[in-house]
């Protein structure tokens, strides 16, 4: 009886979340090395500045688990995990300065293991709360704009600019703008051009079966290849081309380079775009179409009016696994010369200069999540008709 | 008039539809009935040209079919199929539209139209027109289907097993609304069902098809005193062939001078009815009303004359 009475006020997920935060603030919160490339030592969370400055962001990440604990109430716990997200970034903001103090110019602050396992655990409390209260698509789109300006105002106002990541940051901030730029390119580039090649594909493979049977095969193959051997098979092809064909070396055609990295991220891209619009297109019920077609359409009428509509939401799925899938695909363009975020992570893995690496990987991780909410946002949106319907 | 003309449609070495010919006069109801296989969906489609005939040819009002491409001819002739095809993704409204719209007909003509029609299907158009097709009960999806078949004033209405997939009452119903709207229109309509009950109800005319071939055409009266083959007389289920003649003569028909006690029947109503409501009640006779006058009586004798007038 007491048992069920608490399960009905906690949440268990929160009780959770609650332990393994306590637990995370007893390890190391930041660390200060002496330099960028050496390993650093570990400062407590309450270490990290004057104990006047730490209360506050201490108190708030304890207050923010502890509202996560109540069953029942998404708004509450969802401002308990705001709070414990602010205090966090609190705590950074008053350690970084704080410890690089008096240490000389080559020292480094950054975040340790203290600070990333409680920024997962309050995520996590975050994603609970927010599938609780289930928010429609332009709620979450509010909620994704609201958080990338709060990040966007946090570091622009170089409250952050003492953490080691973010002097990575400042030393380079001219390529940075260039490799994300280049990133956004392969991305978004090699979706438009599997888009263009697959849409129409995709609506042959609906039409014909036996076209499908024989193309989808070949797309599923192309993504078993492992990513490093695609990337890296690219360069003898394209580097055969460049040298074969007139004027493709002109275009920017070489075996390393953009090109190789962009035709790589194409093939991955065709599967899911063929399948998703072959599958989209079969969604449509039977006897509508059997409906569309006695009441006199053409058979592009069908496409526009009946298939098209109804396979949206099916289609753009597919865009959505693409876009996500490439983002996170293109740093290791980085690997072959083709630019993108992947240039400071393998630039980062040879110096052995993790925050280096952390340049590359957190943009790209920001992207990526950003992509997904949008791309999910949109194909709630294009789901015309009321929910429970085929 | 629609003429059927000698249609076949062959698979093969198997014949679907063999040498089918048949007249259908304006305003009318024809029923094709057959069991599954009998080939009368075939000859349906093939009227629309969903199928391609192997041979033979289809004249609606004199012209031919296939001097049309087929989408043309098809927005000319309504099609009503079982499980109602609706669009799940257009309201009720757009739904209905979806034809005028093919042929480009103004807006505000759409949706006098439209609106027209869901007030005949007795669906009260503000309450209807913007729903979705999933937030409808099943015979309001079936009125619908048949209102969308309808909305451009087709020459002829095709409809495939429409009331199949509806549960006993409501397609008793379904079936009156069609007869009365069918009226009012004048509307052509060939309706294909392997319900042979159904076929007499509705059908002004009754097409029965076995094998592929046309075995009998003719009024329900006809193929149910006269069944050209054993098929057809199992169709029509010899134990009950009497009741169904009675059912359909209205009692106004062998009214007679003369009173009667109990509970009077509208003059509409048929000899199968008026004899039921004699047994159940163990009159000889039931008074018949018209427009809510007395008009006199049906005795059980003149039912049983008229059972016995057949052939």
């Amino acid at each position: 009886m007491i048992q069920d009475r608490v399960a009905g006020t906690v949440s268990p997920p929160g009780v959770l979340f609650a332990m393994l935060g306590v637990a995370a603030l007893l390890t190391p919160f930041m660390t200060l090395a002496a330099n960028r490339i050496v390993a650093g030592e570990g400062v407590m969370a309450w270490a990290v500045a004057a104990p006047a400055l730490v209360a506050p962001g201490l108190l708030a990440v304890a207050a923010g688990l502890l509202l996560g604990v109540p069953a029942g109430k998404p708004w509450l716990r969802l401002f308990g995990s705001v709070l414990g997200l602010s205090g966090l970034l609190w705590l950074l903001m008053q350690g970084a300065p704080a410890l690089l103090d008096g240490e000389g110019g080559y020292a480094r602050v950054s975040p340790a293991i203290g600070f990333w396992l409680l920024l997962v655990i309050l995520s996590l409390l975050l994603a609970d709360t927010l599938t609780a209260l289930a928010p429609g698509p332009w709620m979450r789109l509010g909620f994704l704009a609201v958080a990338s300006a709060v990040l966007g105002v946090v570091l622009w106002s170089g409250a952050l600019a003492d953490l080691s990541v973010m002097q990575e940051f400042s030393s380079r901030r001219d390529a940075f703008l260039r490799e994300a730029l280049r990133h956004l390119g392969l991305a978004f580039g090699s979706l438009a051009t599997a888009t263009v090649i697959g849409f129409p594909l995709g609506i042959l493979c609906h039409r014909r079966a036996g076209l499908r049977g024989a193309i989808l095969p070949v797309l599923s193959f192309l993504q078993t290849i492992p990513s490093l051997a695609m990337f890296g098979l690219m360069i003898p092809i394209l580097g055969w081309v460049g040298d074969a064909v007139p004027g493709a070396q002109d275009l920017g055609i070489a075996g390393i380079g953009f090109a190789p990295a962009f035709l790589a991220l194409v093939l991955y891209s065709l599967l899911p775009v063929v399948g998703n619009t072959a599958a989209g297109l079969a969604a449509a019920p039977p006897a509508a179409l059997e409906a569309a077609r006695g009441m006199g359409m053409t058979p592009l009428q069908r496409l526009l009016r009946v298939e098209l509509p109804l396979g949206l939401p099916i289609i753009l799925t597919g865009l959505r696994i693409v876009l996500v899938q490439n983002i996170g695909l293109a740093v290791i363009a980085g690997l072959i010369g083709g630019g993108g975020f992947g240039t400071f992570v393998f630039q980062g893995l040879n110096q052995t200069a993790t925050d280096l690496i952390l340049l590359g990987a957190l943009p790209t991780v920001a992207l990526a999540l950003a992509a997904a909410i949008v791309m999910d946002a949109l194909v709630d949106l294009t789901r015309r008709t009321p929910k429970g319907t085929p | 008039m629609i003429e059927i003309d000698g249609i076949t449609k062959t698979y093969g070495a198997m014949t679907a539809v063999d040498a089918v010919s048949m007249t259908v006069e304006t305003g009318t109801i024809t029923v094709i009935v057959g069991t599954s296989g009998s080939g009368k969906t075939t000859l349906l489609r093939m009227i629309n040209r969903l199928e391609e005939p192997s041979a033979g040819e289809v004249r609606i009002n004199g012209e031919a079919t296939h001097s049309l491409k087929p989408h043309i001819l098809r927005r000319r002739i309504g099609y009503a199929i079982q499980g109602h095809g609706l669009f799940p993704h257009h309201t009720v409204g757009r739904n209905i539209g979806a034809v005028p719209e093919l042929l480009n007909w103004p807006k505000d003509k759409i949706r006098a139209r439209v609106d027209e029609l869901l007030e005949l299907f007795s669906m009260d158009p503000d309450a209807f027109r913007d729903r979705y097709p999933a937030e409808l009960s099943g015979g309001q999806q079936q009125r619908v289907g048949v209102a969308r078949a309808l909305a451009s004033r087709p020459d002829l209405l095709l409809m495939d097993e429409p009331f199949g997939a509806l549960d006993p009452i409501i397609r008793t119903r379904a079936q009156e609304d069609l007869r009365r709207i069918q009226q009012r229109l004048g509307s052509t309509i060939m309706l294909v069902t392997h319900d042979m009950e159904e076929a007499i109800r509705l059908g002004d005319r009754v097409a029965v098809m076995d094998g592929g071939k046309l075995v009998q055409h003719g009024t329900p009266a006809e193929i149910i005193a006269a069944p050209a083959t054993e098929f057809v007389a199992d169709m029509v289920g010899d134990v009950e062939r009497p009741l169904r003649l009675l059912s359909l003569i209205p009692a106004g028909e062998v009214v007679e001078e003369g009173t009667a006690n109990g509970e009077a029947l509208p003059a509409s109503a048929s000899l199968r009815d008026a004899l039921s409501a004699c047994l159940w009640t163990g009159r000889e006779a039931v008074p018949i009303e018209r427009d809510g006058a007395a008009a006199g009586r049906v005795t059980l004798a003149a039912i049983r004359a008229r059972a016995e007038a057949h052939g």
